[in-house]
């Protein structure tokens, strides 16, 4: 292949300066959107295809980097057989025994390896690597690799699993005396399945020899410090070999918060030994086939309540699924435990959470991390309590939602910053919601009774085919890391002015797109008093910045945020005090003649906050941010299709610093909700992800999409110089629960499980079998051996697979992960 | 084989496989990376351009099939560097966020535009329903190809979006 002409390039080095960062004047925007706040930083990079993703990134003679992964979902490693026909020369070729370090994936539990040893635990896990000097020698190589297996029986039922990752309880009044108090009991048994965050961005990540024996990592990543932890120890580097460094990053959601770091070590270990840059660019096949989930889970729920609606008792269960790792499980499933209550005092709460491992791909962070799971079954049980009592559910809320000073299942008072009852109200006026739901409630009600009359009226109206309903649920997330999480992590964010005046913002922190490389310059200009365009981000690269702890937890604004504007602070009194005028004005001379200034801001704990790890009690969070989402469907009655018309989103976060930005995140966390809610959904046979490709795991497209109305509510938290409680899980933790009360109003029928299908909503509707549980694997049937029954439930095993060759197929994931 | 087009509106002459991706040319052969690869099958609509005025899936597009034709990416949206319309109306109102699905977007939102769409919600909606963004949630892209797509602003000026025709 030759290219013998090319086109100018008319993309990287300007000649007229890019579009200026600056707030649009008066008159040059008319409605709403676009305020004065600071356009996004890093924008118009993004807008002429001038940012460098990982892909987009050139190192001169790069090797490509492959993962042989299992097609077992548990089995022993007998040996890898490589075809002796082939020149084995041509490539690299590595395996668990070419680990230098320790063979493991350093993050909480030490029990994940770089490269499978002895025993596959999930199917795609990683078992050797390979890397070519061109993709031609790369395809050719990875299909002479055979894995000689013995299979190893699996568990793919969380409720047969025997190994357990954390356990965790919470214990408040008495729960059993509460039941026989209580008049109505409601019960539910809530199963939630696998979520991809589905970046559109795959993950990616280049390796670069250094000269100093270590490697440099490039990638698309949300924690440069776990890289560089899992790095050290896997590879046998010093923390200065060992080098990461962020390239702009499309999306992570979770999805790049642990997974980079084993892509990371893949690379540099081929990049080692090859003794060059080697690419590693997973395909979305791979991608969706190998890397991290939401986790399933399997929620019990018992709510106990008076006739008049008062609230007495609550018991819950939480399984989660974690997969074959442990990953952040125990974690996540705090966060879901946490929450698992809902934001609701009562008296006698008994709440149980435990993980265990399946041999499914390891489930890790993902948007809301375990809250979502648990608030869903949460919200399903007031909506339903609500239903039983013939109350409103918005009354029945305004009952029992937080109040200040209330106490929560983990003995924390709410000392400040709740704001349950106030999103509530601002959602449901903004949404009409009485109003709508007394429409709505009309509309079903003549529907019933034309049924119930005959029903040649009822098919000869076209509008009683498709039936519209609205829902409500109301959230709380815990701000931050959880529990001790924060004093433990004990982040650092810098604020450096240089020797030549520059004002430099150092911090791990990670943009992905959520905006923390336009916040950050913003609070310390707002700071400083001077233009934002003055204040510089350094880049994420471990060798530049310190430690700031992951870009997770909705951390960013709030905690390194708050870091940013103490060390802005600082600088600027000291700079005021040796000059003795304002900064603006100073800074530039004391700069010049002082030789600079730098200052390490670490996090201190929040006052009066105390959380006890032994014994599970305390303050969970230092505050909480508070949501309320109302959701309009239309239910198609005869195909069971669900359209999510609009959704109403009110949100506390505090301190909206940039209120464009904020939005953003509401409106995309809520839509991640309705994919959740309605279509998004993994299936698996044997371990294995059946719809691993884009075609076949669905998320919303514009035209799925709902009209989203988002209100920015503002109760400051004091622990955070400017207030600010986090936004980006909280949007998530909601809308599924609101939408599928909406799908309720509008069929009459309680849908458990998530997604909320047209085969699920048609299965209620008609009382037939619904498909199977959402999460679980099924077993497909083997020749020659016993054929195992498909799961405990019963669910059929036929059907679920879009492609037709999949469950019968002895090796499903033959010509595998073409890069 | 030796092929001969026009990406924005610079002549190219490749000498490749007939059967190579427009995608792998743009990106490899031309160092145009401004054009994303986010699924490799047509789905997510990341690496789409313009193909003599019709928005296309360029990882499904074969070099050949653009012989003779006019390819415009990303990076022919605006000359130098700068923004034109549309995406100056994407960073104001804050259509961009992790920016991987943003190429892909401007240019169906550049085609549905050029094509004399009006800032009518339902339309645009329909126009970018190949493309598929993680990060925004639609609402905020809807926004700014209407303010782009508005007749009464001035130039470099989007004018506020419309949700309804009547409006």
């Amino acid at each position: 292949m030759t290219v013998t002409t090319r086109p100018p390039r008319t993309a990287p080095l300007p000649e007229a300066p890019l579009a200026p960062i600056r707030a649009p004047e008066a008159g040059e925007t008319g409605l709403g959107r676009a305020r004065a706040w600071p356009l996004r930083r890093e924008g118009p990079a993004k807008l002429n295809g001038t940012a460098l993703y990982t892909d987009d990134l050139v190192f001169p003679g790069a090797w490509y980097g492959h993962t042989i992964r299992s097609t077992d979902a548990h089995a022993r490693l007998l040996g890898i057989d490589l075809d002796p026909s082939f020149d084995w020369s041509r490539v690299v070729f590595l395996t668990a025994k070419d680990v230098p370090g320790e063979n493991l994936v350093s993050l909480i539990t030490d029990d994940q390896p770089v490269l499978v040893d002895d025993e596959i635990r999930h199917h795609a896990e990683p078992v050797a690597l390979i890397a070519a000097p061109d993709r031609e020698t790369l395809r050719e190589a990875k299909t002479r690799v055979t894995l000689r297996t013995e299979p190893l029986p699996a568990v793919f039922d969380p409720l047969e699993a025997t190994q357990e990752f954390a356990h965790f309880a919470m214990n408040k009044g008495d729960v059993d005396a509460g039941f026989e108090q209580a008049e109505v009991v409601i019960e539910g048994t809530y199963r939630v399945g696998h979520q991809e965050q589905l970046y559109i961005e795959n993950n990616a990540m280049i390796a670069v020899p250094r000269p100093d024996g270590g490697v440099t990592v490039h990638g698309s990543l949300q924690c440069p410090y776990y890289i560089h932890k899992a790095m050290k120890r896997a590879l046998a580097l010093s923390g200065d070999q060992a080098v990461v460094v962020q390239a702009e990053t499309g999306g992570g959601f979770g999805g790049k918060e642990e997974y980079p770091s084993i892509i990371a070590i893949h690379a540099a270990l081929l990049a080692l030994r090859v003794g060059k840059p080697v690419r590693m660019i997973y395909d979305r096949h791979e991608d969706l086939a190998a890397t991290t989930k939401r986790h399933p889970a399997i929620v019990n729920y018992r709510t106990g309540v008076m006739r008049d609606g008062t609230l007495v008792a609550q018991d819950v269960e939480v399984i989660m699924d974690g997969g074959a790792y442990s990953t952040l499980t125990p974690v996540v499933l705090s966060r879901g435990t946490l929450h698992a209550g809902g934001p609701y005092v009562c008296p006698n709460v008994r709440i149980h959470g435990r993980a265990v491992a399946t041999n499914t791909p390891p489930n890790g962070a993902f948007r809301g991390f375990g809250a979502p799971q648990t608030e869903f079954a949460a919200e399903m049980q007031v909506n339903r309590v609500a239903d039983a009592l013939g109350m409103s559910p918005l009354d029945l809320r305004r009952r029992w939602v937080y109040r200040l000073g209330d106490e929560t299942p983990s003995g924390q008072i709410l000392r400040e910053s709740v704001a349950g009852e106030e999103v509530l109200e601002r959602a449901a006026e903004a949404a009409e919601f009485e109003r709508i739901r007394a429409q709505t409630a009309g509309v079903r009600e003549r529907r019933d009774q034309a049924g119930k009359s005959g029903g040649s009226s009822v098919t000869s109206s076209a509008d009683v085919r498709s039936a519209r309903g609205i829902g409500l649920a109301l959230a709380w997330h815990g701000a931050g890391f959880t529990g001790s999480g924060e004093v433990k992590l004990a982040s650092v964010a810098s604020l450096e002015l240089t020797s030549v005046g520059q004002i430099r913002v150092l911090t791990a922190s990670t943009e992905m797109g959520q905006g923390t490389k336009t916040i950050f310059p913003q609070l310390v200009a707002e700071q400083l008093g001077v233009p934002i365009e003055a204040v510089e981000m350094a880049p994420q690269d471990t060798s530049i910045v310190p430690d700031s702890g992951p870009t997770v937890a909705s951390r960013t604004a709030m905690v390194v945020g708050g870091l940013v504007i103490k060390a802005a602070r600082k600088m600027r009194e000291q700079v005021e005090t040796a000059t003795g005028s304002p900064f603006a004005e100073s800074y530039q001379a004391f700069a010049s003649k002082g030789g600079g200034l730098r200052i390490d801001e670490q996090f201190e704990a929040y006052p009066n906050v105390v959380f006890d790890d032994e014994t599970y009690r305390g303050d969970a969070y230092p505050a909480y941010g508070w949501a309320c989402a109302v959701a309009e469907v239309d239910v198609d009655l005869d195909t069971g299709e669900v359209t999510t018309r609009s959704v109403v989103s009110a949100d506390d976060i505090g301190k909206a610093i940039h209120p464009v930005l904020a939005e953003g995140q509401v409106e995309g966390g809520t839509l991640q909700a309705v994919g959740y809610a309605t279509i998004e959904e993994i299936k698996l046979a044997d371990g294995r992800y059946l719809n691993d490709r884009l075609a076949t795991y669905l998320i919303p497209t514009s035209l799925d999409a709902p009209r989203i109305e988002s209100i920015l509510v503002e109760n400051p938290f004091s622990g955070a110089p400017h207030g600010a409680k986090g936004v980006g899980e909280l949007p998530m933790d909601v809308p599924a629960a609101a939408v599928v009360a909406a799908i309720h109003d509008a069929t009459g029928v309680w849908i458990h499980d998530l997604p909320a299908t047209p085969e699920r909503i048609l299965a209620a509707l008609h009382g037939i079998q619904p498909p199977p549980l959402p999460g679980i694997s099924t077993v497909a049937p083997r020749s020659g051996t016993e054929a195992p029954s498909a799961d405990d439930a019963g669910t059929p095993d036929e059907g679920l697979d879009p492609r037709p060759d999949a469950p019968t197929d002895p090796q499903p994931m033959r010509g595998p992960y073409n890069e | 084989m030796t092929y001969r087009f026009s990406v924005n509106g610079a002549p190219v002459e490749l000498e490749v496989p007939g059967m190579r991706r427009l995608l792998d040319a743009l990106r490899e052969d031309l160092a145009l990376t401004g054009t994303k690869e986010g699924c490799g099958e047509g789905e997510c609509g990341a690496c789409s351009v313009i193909v003599d005025g019709q928005v296309v899936d360029s990882c499904l597009v074969p070099v050949c099939q653009v012989d003779g034709k006019s390819v415009t990416t990303v990076e022919g949206l605006s000359p130098h560097g700068s923004l034109d319309r549309l995406q100056q109306a994407f960073l104001e109102h804050g259509g961009a966020q992790c920016g991987i699905c943003t190429p892909g977007m401007l240019m169906a939102g550049r085609a549905f535009i050029d094509d004399g769409g009006a800032p009518v919600e339902d339309d645009i909606r329909e126009a970018i329903a190949g493309n598929l963004c993680r990060c925004t949630g639609y609402t905020k892209i809807i926004d700014a190809i209407a303010a782009a797509a508005s007749p009464t602003s001035a130039a470099g000026s989007p004018a506020p979006p419309q949700s309804d025709p009547a409006a």
